[in-house]
């Protein structure tokens, strides 16, 4: 057994290993380190509670089933997900995180004195308000978090679901939610909590089907934002420091990535939240389009043009890594090397399904991270870049959004890839990006359109170098 | 008068808040997968709540309700334990710089 005093130093610990798991990931040198910290925080907050009930009966075992089992599917998943499947994978454990919360807010509803909150039907007041919010942004996790994997899993459509009155039909339900946690705070009935769980859960899937595909970085986020959020008022509930604290880095994590991503888009918050983007404007450009020449070349041209090119810059989107085309434009950079190319790879903050994305998939093919850079830190040398790669991303490279008030993108930081001498557009067809809108680059002097599957043309470019 | 206790809680909460707020700002931009899935590991840690709610209250009613929600959320915590803990290592394991290559 240990005191309780005890008990909440050990939980503060764990609490600052946390902190210093996240303040590693500030250099890859340093984050693996990080994660260790990590690892030895969630240890010892796992063991000290065990002490601290001290019951070691037939219960204890069934704990330790419990959490093999668990341990070893999430083994198995972490060692066997590809990495393409990331954004998928963290959106299922952000479910799951949801609803652990909603599990610990019930049975700390039906069972409230082993956490020492009152009896059944006469739990504290704060105490219910703080379970119910924690049960309630738990649930809405759960199910946003589930109708995220479906989209980005590709099971159910990326585009975006709407239909007339969801606005106010969200704000409705909200409103009850409120109504039902007052009801609940004066006469604590069962059904009250029952229904709370109940709404929010639909209220996860209300929010998340009206946000299409290319909004998914945002949608990550938030839904890693909430999840912290969860944590933090269960953590209040059972006045547990180490979760607090977590819950608060967490949900303060989350909040700044869904900022980053939502300026990378230049727009904000609550047009990602309220969707509809792409189905609106996407009507409006197709019916004047007008059939504009463009240059249409294949992998001896490109390879042709990157050979004597000097330096190239590669831009990688969502594209690769649907192709999972990574391997083949490490290949491909590796040989252009040996020829003296200098090659640097250029990342917009929105490009792929989840922050960071593109990176971990270029750190799998073995890309180097200091040959990688960012927007900011790369966009001046596209004017003195030979070649631009482009393979897979589209509207993160529309010059439309310097130029054009009128376009839906207009204002979103983009990549200077017209400024290089020659662009290698690699994509399938001519059809618009996600926003919906025709990228100029196309018809540009020079730019030259590959027109295939992005892995199947960088592989061809390498056999013709 | 006292303070109340939560009140110290809230205070914790705040300031963790901030550490949040100027830690995640100094993350690179380029570890913002493994950021996302370090911290749902981290989150995780609701599975003190679960163990607490499991393994409490009287030992011969070992299966009622509320302890059973318990176990439940003990095993989803531990997927997301060792699922967000690996699969970080597994990520920043191919972080590799230029030099270290050759």
């Amino acid at each position: 057994m240990i005191s309780v005093n005890l008990l909440a130093i050990f939980y503060l610990i764990s609490g600052v290993l946390f902190i210093l798991a996240l303040r590693g990931l500030s250099s890859p040198e340093t984050s693996r380190q990080g994660n260790f910290f990590g690892i030895i925080g969630m240890s010892l907050a796992i063991v000290v509670t065990i002490l601290s009930v001290g019951n070691f009966s037939s219960g204890f075992i069934y704990l330790l089933i419990f959490l093999v089992i668990g341990g070893s599917i999430g083994a198995f998943i972490a060692f066997k997900i590809p990495m393409t499947a990331m954004p998928e994978l963290v959106a299922g454990f952000h479910s799951l995180v949801g609803l652990a919360a909603v599990f610990v807010a019930i049975s700390a509803f039906l069972n409230p004195e082993i956490f020492k909150l009152g009896t059944p039907g006469n739990i504290k007041i704060a105490s219910i308000i703080e379970m119910s919010l924690g049960a309630a942004i738990g649930a809405i996790t759960f199910t946003g978090s589930i109708i995220a994997f479906l989209k980005l899993r590709g099971i159910m459509s990326g585009s975006p679901i709407t239909f007339y009155g969801q606005h106010y039909l969200n704000l409705f339900l909200g409103l009850i939610l409120i109504g039902l946690i007052y009801y609940l705070c004066k006469s604590q009935v069962d059904t009250w909590f029952w229904l709370i769980i109940g709404i929010s859960l639909f209220v996860g899937v209300l929010l998340i089907i009206p946000i299409g595909g290319a909004d998914m970085p945002v949608v990550i986020s938030m839904l890693n934002s909430y999840s912290g959020w969860a944590a933090a008022g269960i953590g209040f509930t059972l006045e547990n420091t180490a979760l607090i604290i977590t819950g608060a880095l967490v949900g303060s994590s989350g909040a700044i990535l869904s900022y980053i991503m939502c300026k990378g888009m230049n727009r904000s918050f609550f047009n990602v939240i309220l969707g509809g983007w792409g189905a609106t404007e996407q009507k409006s450009s197709t019916s004047d389009k007008e059939q504009k020449p463009v240059k249409n070349g294949n992998a001896d041209d490109a390879a042709f043009l990157m050979k004597n090119a000097s330096s190239v810059i590669i831009v990688p989107g969502y594209g690769m890594a649907v192709a999972q085309a990574q391997h083949a434009l490490r290949e491909m950079v590796d040989t252009l090397k040996k020829n003296g190319v200098k090659v640097s790879y250029a990342i917009h903050p929105v490009a792929g399904r989840m922050p960071g994305h593109m990176n971990v998939l270029l750190a799998e093919a073995n890309v180097p991270y200091d040959e990688v850079f960012e927007l900011d830190e790369i966009n001046n040398d596209f004017a003195n870049c030979d070649v631009a790669y482009v393979i897979g991303a589209n509207d993160v490279t529309n010059p439309v959004a310097k130029s054009d008030p009128q376009s839906p993108i207009y204002g979103m930081p983009v990549l200077d890839v017209e400024k290089s001498k020659s662009v290698l557009f690699v994509k399938r067809s001519l059809s618009p990006g996600y926003a919906g809108i025709d990228n100029d680059l196309f018809y540009r002097d020079n730019t030259l359109m590959l027109f295939a599957d992005a892995k199947k043309m960088t592989e061809e470019i390498v056999k013709s170098l | 008068m006292e303070i109340d206790p939560f009140i110290f809680r809230l205070s914790i909460f705040i300031l963790a808040i901030f550490i949040g707020y100027y830690v995640v700002w100094s993350v690179t931009p380029s570890l913002h997968t493994p950021l996302m899935s370090v911290t749902n590991a981290i989150s995780s840690v609701i599975i003190v709540g679960a163990i607490i709610a499991a393994l409490a209250g009287s030992s011969e009613d070992l299966f009622n309700i509320a302890n059973i929600f318990g176990y439940l959320a003990i095993l989803l915590a531990a997927i997301n334990i060792f699922g967000g803990f690996l699969v970080t290592q597994r990520m920043l394991a191919m972080y590799k710089k230029k030099k270290d290559k050759k």
